[in-house]
Formats: structure tokens, sequence, C-alpha cells
């Protein structure tokens, strides 16, 4: 690591070390119901929400009501995103006259699923395929229901895990109706200003045809961009406006706005374990998993950016200089932009696929095996380090029961997490989405690389699964591994060289994405319907603190153990075989 | 009746100091000949399929044992692939599943042998039944509720009842493993028999309490033999989170095949692992360890409860004792010695503390209570006054009433007098004498300590006070505050007036104290604790603690105490030990951290093997995984070989970890989890590493790999 | 069930008004009235000609101008069609190229472009080249080359423009970024900015001439 790297790290750290308390009372207090200062604007049109989609918000939920309600309302925008995106052609704001037959039934499907569950990831180049429209409207929406729904899924889990003697788990509409009024739209507004100041559009023009110095004529895309581009970091969605996504200059035009759209993508999942500790009554509770989050964050910071800094041995056989010099950055550039160079682009690749993001500023299927393997290791943690909106919360409160289960069972007691005891049914609970999360990826991607598939048929035009993969050797294996990881860890990136537009990929990867989320979300609520109704039993000594070093000494363990114990394997397989490798200067 | 004040022989054991609480009788050395040699046969009996099945971790690995076997036997028969190496495979993965049934049966085992000695007193004997008041032999088996029989000297008793005329020593050693007698007497809280135990001297009447096969031998015998072992919460709770690792595992080494495929394919050289080699990564990865120990863990800690003399009628009562908050215990006989004794003589002014003292001596000779007594010794030891034969032509004794609340004797023509302070001054002022301020001073002084005050009156001169004091036993200040480092609460139980036991309590060290106790209060107390999310634990004794027994989560009856009390309780303490609480909760938590710690270590042991097979597995694939092989394993079998064994072979070593329990010291959660994650977390990475890179070595050198 | 089914759809409604028109519509018009370039694209245009937009980088094939990065964005720097290589670092196509085959173009790997590279700019084998000269960035429409690319290419464009070492040193001078804070990102020569500069230098040197 350069001193600059180190030095943007540290401010980035600090930063959102200090946004965090501040975001995080401020959203305790929001979900509470408490006023804020936005109450006096917002309260009017809440309430007018509330009356118009007939929501007694004052009635709470059971967990089965909860999920239900989730589901339904998942399902419903699915369908709409599915319908909008097929009838595209009909529709306006459509300036470059795509049309739906562009997107295939299957590629409607896997889309509106990518879009519905927060994962965003896209089989298609956006600038090619889908109108001003479908992404406004078709598609960004979900960037903010998805990101209401997963803070709506975290809130009531911290409830079910603070309240006592209790049934219900709150509200989800209010939940999210609160959480896209007070927290998602004043910060989107904002911010997509300020990504306008440093240079993303915002119009309806159509692509504008410019006549180079060189003498030739280049296509740019325009666009509603800055709109989409601020939610899409801030509900840690990541579909891009275009294909490069983070990487396309009208996208992430500057240091700047790179800097302040990788603070977006941690700023809420960073500020929930503070909502949590205000919920819990003791602001430690959140550091201490804020304390967990940071280490495996800084750690995979520390590893992917040494491994891109030390580049590529074939290339630099070429002599291409390695070692940054102050005019250029060295390491592998590759996949890369000049102005976020090796540093910028490896500290976006670990913060978005620690996020449940997605978004890229880099090409993560051009970095070194090991730079890789971070990104990859990342997601198949379960994307729990900050992770996504809500989704990387509840998912850190699974590893939490898991490990206070061990520890408690390690003092001697009967395991308490926030004075509450863990029980079988809890234990069956978040064993099953472990499970399922480890079920969905490994499965998945061993029926890819060995399901024979014809050629020239519908599944896949170009026959076997696993020919769709743009490299060869261990690296293939990766990106097939990848892609089903980012499917059902719902992040979205990708290991892009992969043509997974196919309707055997579309179908297996968007089926991936609802497993990953929804059966990860209700196994999660059923833990908080089960804990709300538990009385908490006072702390001792005797009881093991959760608030201590030595508790996220022990989460970080059972989150890197069961990851690394369930994917190691593959991992071998895949990026460890390609180092190893690569040093030894096989290319395939 | 004396007894009745001075309670007989089995009150001498409850002022057992803690740190000498009865542990000796039922000791078995760990690894007994008989017992191995009966648990080897009982292992290789467990290996039918139904029997294992109750394991799912267990059950896999047997059949992962039968498909290699399989695979062994098609490559010999086919002279194809490498038998040698497929047949060790197989065999060790037979021995995985035999060892951890061998852990079991031992562990099952010392519990059998102690049902075999509890049948021996319940077999051929035969009851006196009384039949219109004649006696009729009867063999105890089919004596049924409300019969009643006749027991002599000599006389086993045959079956559970209540004395319900006379009195008699009783040998309850075939139970308690307590040769002292005990005395049995109808009416109270001690008419309770127990069928099996021998009368020693006089004759009782017993009325039956207990049906054929639920009599407390029968429950007990069915107890130590785990045949009613239910799993306890925790225990299923874990068994789940096994069970779940050991399916994900199982993704992981299935999906490994085709990930294989592909490799071969990308690689162009290699080929795709055996059945066998991913059922050996399959066996080593899984938690066998813990999956192998864990009913093991369960009978020991029952049986370690066994050995402390205390019959829990379930393994979720021992675990709930590990759970408890708060711990109730009664002042009398857990905390204090049972009785008070004098400890100073307090003249008055103008009196000499050495006329006090022999007057105090002289009112009390003839007072047989443990207070009178002490009043004598303490007469003899700090002011030298033997005590003095006293005829009964020369002195004519006052005892003790309810209504005087004052004993004495009256000698010579002089009154001397000794009771309660106001008795006393009442009587003094009767006498025509006269009460100084400096008097109620005293007492009120005694009183506010925690002190009962006897004043001494000889005629109608007052002349002093006796201190008595209650006696705080040895080492439980300490004991309190080991059960304060491990999060629970104490709290006195007494019928003493508030000042007293705010005194006792304070000198004992417990947490807080319930002052003039009734049993409704207790319950109150118990029902209290349980809305704050507490466990409560109690000890009791009289069919009036019945109740609160029934409520508390960990109720332990003492074995003298009443029938109705001993039902209630979910535990009885055999020795009648309150102390013995304590321990039981350290027992609980001991059980738990025994799995606890397993469960890591396991799961710890995976990484070494991890490295072990994955690159002995692709060795032909990917060439450069060889990095991976940190062991320097010799070739891919002895690799793939020494994790297996080493996964087998862990199961042997831990069995008496398993059997005894992780060694537990009283400290904080924090402290405790802190070490048992540095040795079972750390060391279960570690390990591994020397001892599979030694079971390598040792393959190459026997030429079996 | 109909009391979950109706706030779910009608919530679906609200949200898609109110996130997927109202807010966009909301951000178009205040972005186009506080800050319409950026809005419209930040397009650059020269004698009232749009020739590309200031953060997009585009192609440059003669000497005269500095040579952006390669780019996998379509044929080149395709405005419409982004993207980078998604080749591995032990990809011989990546290393090596590949020719072109039925239903793919040919493809020139960075061993090539480094020869490539040199010979363009007339180096030595043994000039260490900076890594953005001869790899494709991750969109394919970087905009900025290194300072020190920058260096390599100023005799080259020196000649063939018939501009002095000067000139050109002083037009990549006034369009290097450092790093913004003396922090964030890396310093940066944005190349449509310079090669614009270079024609202006080019077009005044016409005119005195």
């Amino acid at each position: 690591m350069t001193t600059n790297s180190i030095e943007q790290l540290g401010l980035y750290c600090l930063i959102i070390v200090l946004l965090t308390p501040v975001l995080g009372k401020y959203m305790a207090r929001v979900f509470r119901g408490d006023r804020t200062l936005l109450s006096p604007i917002l309260a009017p049109v809440e309430n007018a929400v509330y009356r118009i989609c007939g929501i007694d918000a004052d009635s709470e939920m059971s967990w089965q009501v909860y999920a239900v309600a989730l589901l339904v309302f998942s399902i419903v925008g699915m369908l709409v995103t599915y319908v909008l995106l097929r009838l595209q052609g009909f529709l306006p704001l459509n300036p470059q006259h795509f049309s739906g037959a562009q997107i295939s039934p299957d590629l409607a499907f896997n889309t509106s699923a990518s879009f519905t569950t927060n994962t965003n990831w896209q089989a298609y180049v956006p600038e090619q395929t889908v109108s001003y429209f479908s992404n406004m409207v078709a598609l960004a929406i979900h960037n903010w229901m998805s990101a209401a729904s997963g803070i709506a899924v975290a809130i009531a889990l911290v409830r079910g895990l603070t309240r006592h003697s209790a049934k219900a788990i709150g509200n989800i509409w209010v939940d999210m109706v609160r959480a896209t009024l007070y927290v998602l739209l004043p910060i989107c507004l904002v911010y997509a200003m300020f990504l306008v100041q440093q240079g993303v559009p915002q119009n309806f023009a159509p692509y504008v045809h410019a006549h180079t110095l060189d003498g030739r004529v280049q296509t740019i895309a325009q666009g509603p961009v800055a709109s989409q581009e601020a939610i899409k970091m801030l509900g840690t969605n990541g579909g891009g406006f275009f294909n490069a996504n983070s990487a396309h200059p009208y996208e992430n035009p500057t240091p700047l706005s790179n800097f302040v759209q990788m603070l977006s993508i941690f700023l809420i999942p960073a500020a929930l374990t503070s909502t949590f500790g205000c919920m819990a009554g003791s602001p430690r509770q959140g550091w201490a998993l804020f304390a967990a989050m940071s280490v495996m964050f800084v750690t995979g910071v520390i590893v992917c950016t040494t491994a891109e800094q030390r580049g590529i041995p074939a290339v630099a056989a070429c002599n291409v200089m390695v070692h940054p010099t102050p005019g250029q950055p060295g390491g592998n550039m590759e996949g890369k932009e000049t102005r976020f160079g090796i540093s910028d682009s490896a500290l976006f690749a670990v913060i978005t696929t620690d996020a449940s993001c997605g978004a890229v500023n880099s090409m993560h299927d051009s970095f070194t095996p090991i730079g890789g393997l971070v990104p990859v290791s990342n997601i198949l943690s379960g994307e729990v380090i900050f992770g996504g909106v809500g989704a990387g919360l509840y998912g850190m409160l699974m590893f939490a029961i898991i490990a206070v289960f061990i520890a408690g069972l390690m003092v001697g007691r009967t395991p308490e997490y926030l004075g509450k005891k863990i029980e079988r049914y809890e234990v069956k609970m978040a064993m099953l989405a472990v499970l399922v999360l480890a079920a969905s990826i490994l499965g998945f991607a061993a029926l890819a690389v060995v399901l024979p598939i014809n050629a020239h048929g519908y599944w896949n035009s170009g026959g076997n699964p696993w020919t769709n993969v743009n490299n060869a050797g261990a690296h293939g294996f990766s990106e097939i591994l990848y892609a089903f990881a980012s499917a059902t860890g719902n992040n979205g990136s990708a290991f892009a060289g992969l043509n997974a537009n196919t309707p055997f990929f579309n179908l297996t990867l968007g089926i991936a994405m609802l497993i990953g989320r929804f059966l990860m979300i209700i196994p999660l609520l059923a833990i908080a319907g089960s804990m709300v109704k538990k009385v908490p039993v006072p702390a001792t000594s005797g009881t093991f603190p959760t608030d201590s070093g030595t508790f996220v000494v022990l989460l970080l363990g059972a989150v890197v153990l069961v990851g690394a114990l369930t994917f190691f394997p593959a991992l071998a397989l895949g990026p460890i075989a390609e180092h190893l490798q690569m040093i030894h200067g096989k290319l395939f | 009746m004396s007894i009745t004040t001075t309670p007989p022989t089995d009150h001498v054991k409850l002022r057992t100091t803690p740190e000498g609480s009865p542990r000796k009788t039922r000791k078995q050395s760990l690894l007994d000949p008989e017992l191995t040699k009966q648990a080897l046969k009982d292992a290789l009996i467990k290996l039918n399929p139904v029997t294992v099945a109750k394991n799912p971790v267990m059950f896999v690995v047997w059949v992962g044992s039968l498909l290699t076997t399989g695979y062994w036997i098609s490559e010999i028969v086919g002279h194809h692939g490498s038998p040698l190496f497929t047949g060790q495979v197989s065999l060790w993965l037979w021995f995985t599943v035999l060892f951890a049934n061998f852990a079991e049966s031992m562990a099952e085992g010392r519990g059998k042998a102690q049902a075999d000695t509890l049948r021996k007193s319940r077999t051929n004997t035969v009851a006196r039944k009384l039949v219109n008041g004649k006696e009729e032999p009867t063999a105890a088996a089919s004596l049924r509720k409300d019969d009643r029989v006749v027991c002599e000297a000599g006389d086993i008793i045959p079956g559970d009842g209540e004395i319900i005329e006379g009195i008699a020593t009783v040998d309850e050693s075939a139970i308690t493993g307590e040769s002292a007698p005990v005395i049995r007497e109808s009416g109270g809280d001690r008419s309770a028999v127990t069928g099996g135990t021998r009368v020693l001297s006089d004759r009782i009447i017993i009325r039956i309490t207990s049906n054929p096969g639920e009599t407390f031998l029968d429950r007990m015998i069915a107890l130590v033999e785990g045949a009613q072992r239910q799993k306890t919460p925790n225990e299923i709770a874990l068994s789940i989170l096994l069970a779940g690792l050991t399916i994900v595992f199982m993704f992981a080494v299935v999906t490994l095949e085709p990930f294989a495929v592909y490799s071969v394919r990308a690689a162009g050289s290699g080929t795709v692992p055996s059945v066998t080699v991913l059922t050996a990564l399959l066996v080593c990865l899984i938690p066998t360890t813990i999956g192998g120990l864990l009913s093991a863990i369960g009978i020991a800690g029952m049986d370690r409860v066994m050995q402390h003399n205390v019959l829990a009628m379930s393994g979720k009562a021992v675990e709930a004792a590990g759970d408890v908050n708060t711990l109730l215990l009664d002042k009398t006989g857990t905390i204090t010695l049972g009785n008070r004794q004098a400890v100073e003589f307090i003249a008055l002014d103008g009196i000499s503390t050495e006329e006090l003292a022999d007057a105090a001596q002289l009112s009390s000779l003839a007072d047989e209570t443990p207070e009178g007594r002490s009043i004598v010794v303490l007469a003899k030891e700090k002011y030298g006054f033997r005590g003095r034969e006293l005829g009964e032509e020369d002195a004519e004794f006052i005892p003790f009433t309810a209504q005087t609340r004052m004993s004495g004797v009256n000698i010579a023509g002089t009154k001397v007098r000794k009771g309660a302070a106001e008795a006393v001054k009442r009587w003094v002022i009767e006498q025509n004498g006269a009460i100084s301020a400096q008097l109620d001073d005293i007492t009120a002084g005694i009183a506010s300590a925690g002190g009962t005050p006897l004043v001494v009156s000889v005629d109608e001169r007052a002349l002093g006070v006796i201190h008595l004091k209650d006696i705080v036993k040895g080492g439980m200040a300490e004991r309190f505050e080991q059960m304060r480092a491990m999060g629970i609460k104490t709290v006195m139980i007494t019928g003493d007036n508030p000042l007293t036991a705010q005194a006792i309590a304070r000198e004992a060290g417990v947490d807080d104290f319930l002052a003039e106790a009734k049993p409704e209060d207790k319950m109150a107390l118990i029902k209290r604790e349980q809305e704050g999310g507490r466990l409560v634990a109690m000890t009791g004794d009289g069919t009036n603690d019945a109740p609160a027994l029934a409520q508390a989560d960990v109720g332990v009856a003492m074995n003298t105490g009443t029938q109705a009390a001993k039902e209630a309780g979910n535990m009885v303490d055999l020795d009648s030990n309150p102390t013995k609480l304590i321990e039981i909760v350290e027992i609980g938590k001991q059980l738990l951290m025994t799995r606890g710690a397993l469960t890591t270590f396991s799961i710890a042991n995976d990484v070494a093997k991890y490295f072990a097979i994955i690159p002995a597995m692709f060795a032909a694939t990917y060439p450069q995984l060889a990095a991976l092989n940190i062991m320097h394993l010799t070739n891919p079998h002895s690799a793939i070989l020494a994790a297996v064994i080493f996964n087998a072979l862990i199961i042997i070593a831990l069995i008496p970890l398993a059997l005894r329990g992780v060694p537990y010291k009283p400290m904080s959660a924090a402290a405790v989890l802190r070490r048992n994650m540095l040795i079972y977390g750390l060391g279960g990475v570690l390990v591994p590493f020397p001892s599979i890179w030694i079971i390598d070595r040792l393959l190459v050198l026997a030429h079996l790999a | 069930m109909l009391r979950i089914i109706k706030p779910a759809v009608l919530l679906t409604v609200v949200f898609t008004l109110g996130t997927g028109i109202l807010f966009p519509a909301c951000i178009t018009l205040m972005a186009q009235s506080l800050f319409p370039k950026q809005a419209r694209g930040s397009l650059v245009k020269y004698h009232g000609v749009v020739i590309g937009a200031a953060h997009i980088g585009q192609n440059f094939t003669s000497p005269c101008y500095f040579h952006s990065r390669p780019s996998a964005a379509g044929n080149g720097y395709d405005a419409s069609d982004s993207g980078g290589t998604n080749l591995a670092p032990t990809s011989e196509k990546l290393i090596h190229g590949s020719p072109a085959a039925a239903g793919s173009p040919s493809f020139t790997g960075i061993a090539q472009l480094a020869v490539e590279y040199r010979k363009e700019n007339d180096l030595a084998p043994s000039t260490p080249l900076p890594a953005d000269a001869v790899t494709y960035s991750a969109s394919g429409l970087d905009p900025d080359i290194s300072p020190a690319n920058a260096r390599l290419q100023e005799a080259r464009v020196a000649a063939a423009s018939g501009l002095t070492m000067d000139q050109v040193k002083s037009a990549v001078a006034l369009h290097t970024r450092n790093r913004t804070f003396g922090l964030l990102g890396e310093p940066r020569v944005n190349v449509l900015a310079v090669n614009l500069e270079i024609a202006r230098l080019i077009a005044a040197s016409h005119k005195v001439k």
C-alpha cells in the first residue's frame, strides 16, 4: 500500500466513524416514530401517503404478517417492472427508440428479480437496451423500494431483539415510508445535485453525436443519470445507468464524486449499527458490530490494494511500470480508470462488495487473482461487512446469533443475546439462512459447470453453459462462482466477462437472487418474531458481554470460519489456483 | 422427646464444611478395565444403523464408511484403483463411528454399573404386609400404594413410604452411599423412608406411598442407566447447529465434484477426485468430534451429578442449574452451622465476668439444647469453670417453656435464671430487683449486631448478658464471592428478624436476604425473580417448601425431607447437604462449557484438514496448489489418510475430557470465554497441524501410504 | 390478505410516481437551472461544433495529438457502449492478443500495445512504460492519461504538430489535474482538453504563418 492509499483509507474510515452515530441516532428516532428536524415538512406528506394507501400507521404486525406484506409488495413491484420493461417501446422518454423486444422474457425476469432484490445485476448493456423511462420508472423505483424494505427488515429484527414480552415487530408500510421520506429522500436530493455539479448529466436529450478533432463521430449516451446515481449508491443497489457503471465518466466523473460515492455506500449500513445500539439502549452493542465489520473491511482493503499494486507479472515482463511514481500509478491498471488509479479502484471494489452495492468503478474480472479473491470472499461471507442497507445489519445479527450460541455454551450458560436466550428455534432459523445461501451459490455454480446444453438451442445458444466464460483456466470458474455468489448475495457486481444474457443464466441467476433475498429475510423475521416474545435476563458477570473486544473477535471468527470453511474448496479451484499459476507465469 | 430439638445424626452431616463436601462415594476410575471391556462390546452393537441414525453427524460417517467399503470391495474384485488406500480410509471411517459409540458406551457404562448395585437391593425383598392387623409375607414387588408394612431391625424396607407409627434408625447407604445411620420417625418432616434401605433398630409401621415400578429406587435406576434420557434444550439446539454445519459441508463436498470436473477440463490435466477421497474430505469437515462426543458429554454430566450424590430427575434440570441467576439458601444449616452459640459474657457494672460466667454455666447445666451446651463450654474454655455434677436432691431445674421463655436452676435457695431479655427482666422486677439502663443498652447492642442476648440473673439481681451468635460456616464468604464472580446472586432465607438477618447476611457475604420468611414469602420471591427473567435455584425439605421447590427452576429436595418435597423438586440430594446447590450449579455450567469447547475445537480443526486434503486432491490438476501443503505431507494418499486418522483418533483422545468435563474455575463469563477460546479455539486450529504431520510420517514409515 | 394487497399495490403506485417520476423531474429542473452545462453532459464545442464531452474519452490516432488509453468500448471509445475487456491477468489473449476470428474482431494484447507504443513514440525497449499506456480502461471511455504517459508522448506530438516542446509541455501542464485536496484520486491529464489546446495552438501557428 502506498502512503496515499493509507491516507485515503484513513480519511474514509474517519468520516464513516463520525457520520455513523449522527445518522444512526437520527434513524433510531425516525423508526421509533419520534419527531425529527424534518417532521414539519415531511409529516404531512407521510400522513398523506398513509391516507392514500389506506395504511393504519398505529397498528403493528406480527412477524408473519410483516413477512407476507414484504413478499406481496415485492411481487407487485417485480410484476410492474417486468411489464414496463417488456412494453418500453410503447412508453415515453425513449429517444433512442429501444423496443421491448430487446428485453427478452428471461432477461426481463432476471432484471426485475435483480432490481426487486436490491441486487441490480445487469445482464444487458443499459445504454443500448433500456429507455430513460425504463431506467427511471421500471428500474430506479426499486432502488428506493428495495432499500426501504431492507432497512425495514433490519429495524424489525432489531425490534425483535430489543422489545420484550411483545408480539408485534412494527408496521412494514410505516417503516418503508419513513425510511424513504426521512432518510433516503433528503440525502438523495442533496447528493444528486452534488453529482450534477461534479459533471453527472441530468437530461432527457437523445444521444449526442460529437465530431471529434480527429475527424471521427462519437455517439455519446445521455440521460437522467444523476437522479438515479444518487439512490443507486445510497441504497447499495449498484445498478448502473451505463454498462461501465461507476467507472463510466458520466456516472462518476471525478475523484471527489468517487470518494462521496464510496462514502454513500457505507453511510446507511454503518449508521444502522448505531441505530441498533440506540434501540438496544446500549450504543456499545452497535459499536461492537461496527468494530467487527471494520476489521474485516480494513483487512480486505489492505490485501486487495497490495495485490493490485503488485500488478501482473506478464505485463511487468513487457517493461511496464509496476511501482507507483508521481506521474503514474503503476500496478495492475487493466480495467481501471486513470483518475482512480490503484488505490481508489481497490478501495471501491472492497467497499462495493462488503456492502451489497455491486456498483463498480473498475472491472473486477481483470483484477489480479488475489485482488479479485477479496471481492468474491466479501460476497461469500454473506455481505455482512457493513453490507447492504438493512441486509448487512440483519446478516451480521444472524452471525451474532450463531457466535453467541457457541460462546454462550463455552461460558457455561444457555446463550443469550441482548439478554434474550438463543434457543433451538433461533439456531434452526439462523442455520437455515446459512444453508440456503451456501446451497444456492454452490448448487447453481455446480450446475453451470457440468450441465450439458445443446448449442443453438433456446437455453444457451452457445451450448454448454461453462463455455460462456470470457477467460480460460481457473479464472473461468471464478467468473461462474462470482456470478452466483453475487446473485445470491444480492450484490450485483460481476466478473463481467461471463456472458450471462442467456435464458439459462438469466433464469438461474434470477432464482438465486430471489432465494438470496427472501429465504434470508424470512428466517430472520421468524427469529425476530420469536425473540420479541422473550423476557430478557438481566445481565450479570455470568453473562457473556456482547459489547466487548472478545465478542468482536468471536464474531469475526464466526463470519470468517463459516464463510471460509464453506467456500474454501471452491476458492482454491478459482482465485487461489489462478494466483499460484500466475506467479508461475502460466497463461491460458 | 429430645430428638425434635436436637436433630439426629444426619444433621451432623449438614455441618460438613463446603470444602469437605462429600464426593467420595461413587467415584470410579475413568478407564476402569471392566467398564472399558463392556463399552467396547456396546460400541460394536451400536453400529446398528437404527441407533446411529439418531445422531445425524455420525450417521453421515456411517453411510460414508459403507460407501467407501463398497468401493474397496469393487477395487479388490476389479483389480483397479488403489485398494490399500481405499481400504485404509474405510477402516478409519468405521473406527470414527466406533470411537464415537465407544465414548457414549463409556459414559453409559458408569451409570449402568451403579444401576446394577442399586438393583441388587431391590430384588428378593419380602415385605411383612399388615392385613387386618396381621402380618403377611408378601413379595415387595407386589406392594401397592397405601399398603401397610412392618419393619423391624434388620429388615430391608420394601418400598417408598411414610412411617405412621414408631421411630427407627435406618441405614440408607444403599442409596446415599453414606454409612452413618439416620433416624426416621412418624409425624413431621422426617417420616419418609425409601425402599431398599435397611432398618437398624426399633420397629416401625410404614404406609407405602408408591406403586411398583414407580419407586424412588426404580426412578433412580432408570436415571443412572440413562434409560429415560431426553435431550436437553441446549443439546437439541446444538444438534441443530451441528446438523446444519454437516449439511453445509455436504454441499461444499458434493459440489466439489463438478467444480473438479471443470478444473480438470480447464487445466487439461489430472483426474476428478474419487468418491473415497471426497468422502474422506466430508468426514474430516463435518463436526465429528463434537458429534461423536455430544451424547457422552450429556450422560457424563448427569453422572457427575450422581457422583455428588445428587439425583437429578432430568438433564434439563442440570442444564438449568448452569443458568441459575439467583440462589435461595436457607440460613440454618446452609450458611450457618445451624445453632446459635455463646460467644461472650458481658457483665453489668459492679459485677465480675467470672461471677456472671459461673451463674450462666450453673443455669445451663441441665440445658441440653445446643445453645445451653455452648454456654457451658464457653464458661469452661474462657474461665476454666468445670462442669459440675449436680444431684437432683441439691437442685431443682426449671426447664424452658414457651410461656416463661427462660430456664434455670434453684439451688441452695438461690434462683438462677437465664432467658430472653424481656422475660428475665420481668422476672427480676417480680423479685423486687431493679433493671439498670446499662442492661438495656447491652441487649440492644447485641441484637443490633445480629446476635441473641440472654440475660442472666441470680435472685433479684441481673448479672449480665450472654451473647449468642449464629456461626457462619467456614469458607462461605469465599464461596459467595465466587458466585458473584459467576454472576449469581445469593439470597439468604431466614426466619430471623431483619436486624439479625442483616448482620448474618453481611458476615456471610450473601447479596441479599429475606427475613422473617414464611413459605409464601419464599414463593413470592421466586416468582418475582422469575418475572425479571431470572432462573432461581433453592433447596428445601419440608412439606411447606414443596410449592416453592416446584416453582423454582432448580429445586433441590433433601433426601431427609418429606415425600412431598422430594416430588416437588427436580433434584434430590441424597446427602441432604444444602450447600451442594453450589456444586450443582458448577456441574451445570461445566456441562455446557464442555459442549461449547468441543464444538469450537471441532470446527477449528477443519482449517488444518483443508490444508492437508485440498492440495492432495488436486495435486495432478493444479500442481501449483502444492503451495498450500504447508505441512509438507509426503503424498496425496498419506495426506488424506493422515487427516482421516487424526479425525478418528481425536475422538478417543478427547473422551476423558468429555467424561470429566472441561476444567471449571469460577470467574466472570468474559474471562472464561477468553480462556476457552484460546485453548479450544486457537488450540483447535493449531493442534491438528503437528498431529497430522506426525501421522503422515508414521504412515510413510510403515509403508501404508 | 386484501388488507395486505391493497396497501402493497397502492404503495407501489406511490413509489412509482414519487421516486420514479417526481424525484427525477425535480432533480432535472434543479440541475438544468443550477448547473446547466453539467446537466447537459459537459459538452465541449470548438468553432460551434460539439467535439465531445469533457468527461468522456475519445480516440485520437493522429500523431499530432496525445493518444488516449486503449479502449474496449465498442470498437474503441464508443460512448454508447461502455465497458472493459474483462480479461484476466492469466489470459493469453490479454497479454498477447488474438487475431480476428469468426464473430470476434482482432484484439491487441498488452505486449503488442507496448511494442506499438514504443514504436509510435520512438522509445527504446529499455524505457519503462506507464501502466495506463498499455492497459484497457474500465469504462473504455477514460478521459485521462497519466502525466508520465503524456510525458512520453510530448516529443512525438511536438514533432508531428510543428509546435515547440515548451508549447506542448505547457499545454500538458495546463490540463494536468493533481489529486483532489492533494489526496483523492490520481494525477491525470485530460486528453480531450490538452488536444483541444494543441489544436488551438496549431491553428494559431498556421495563422501566424
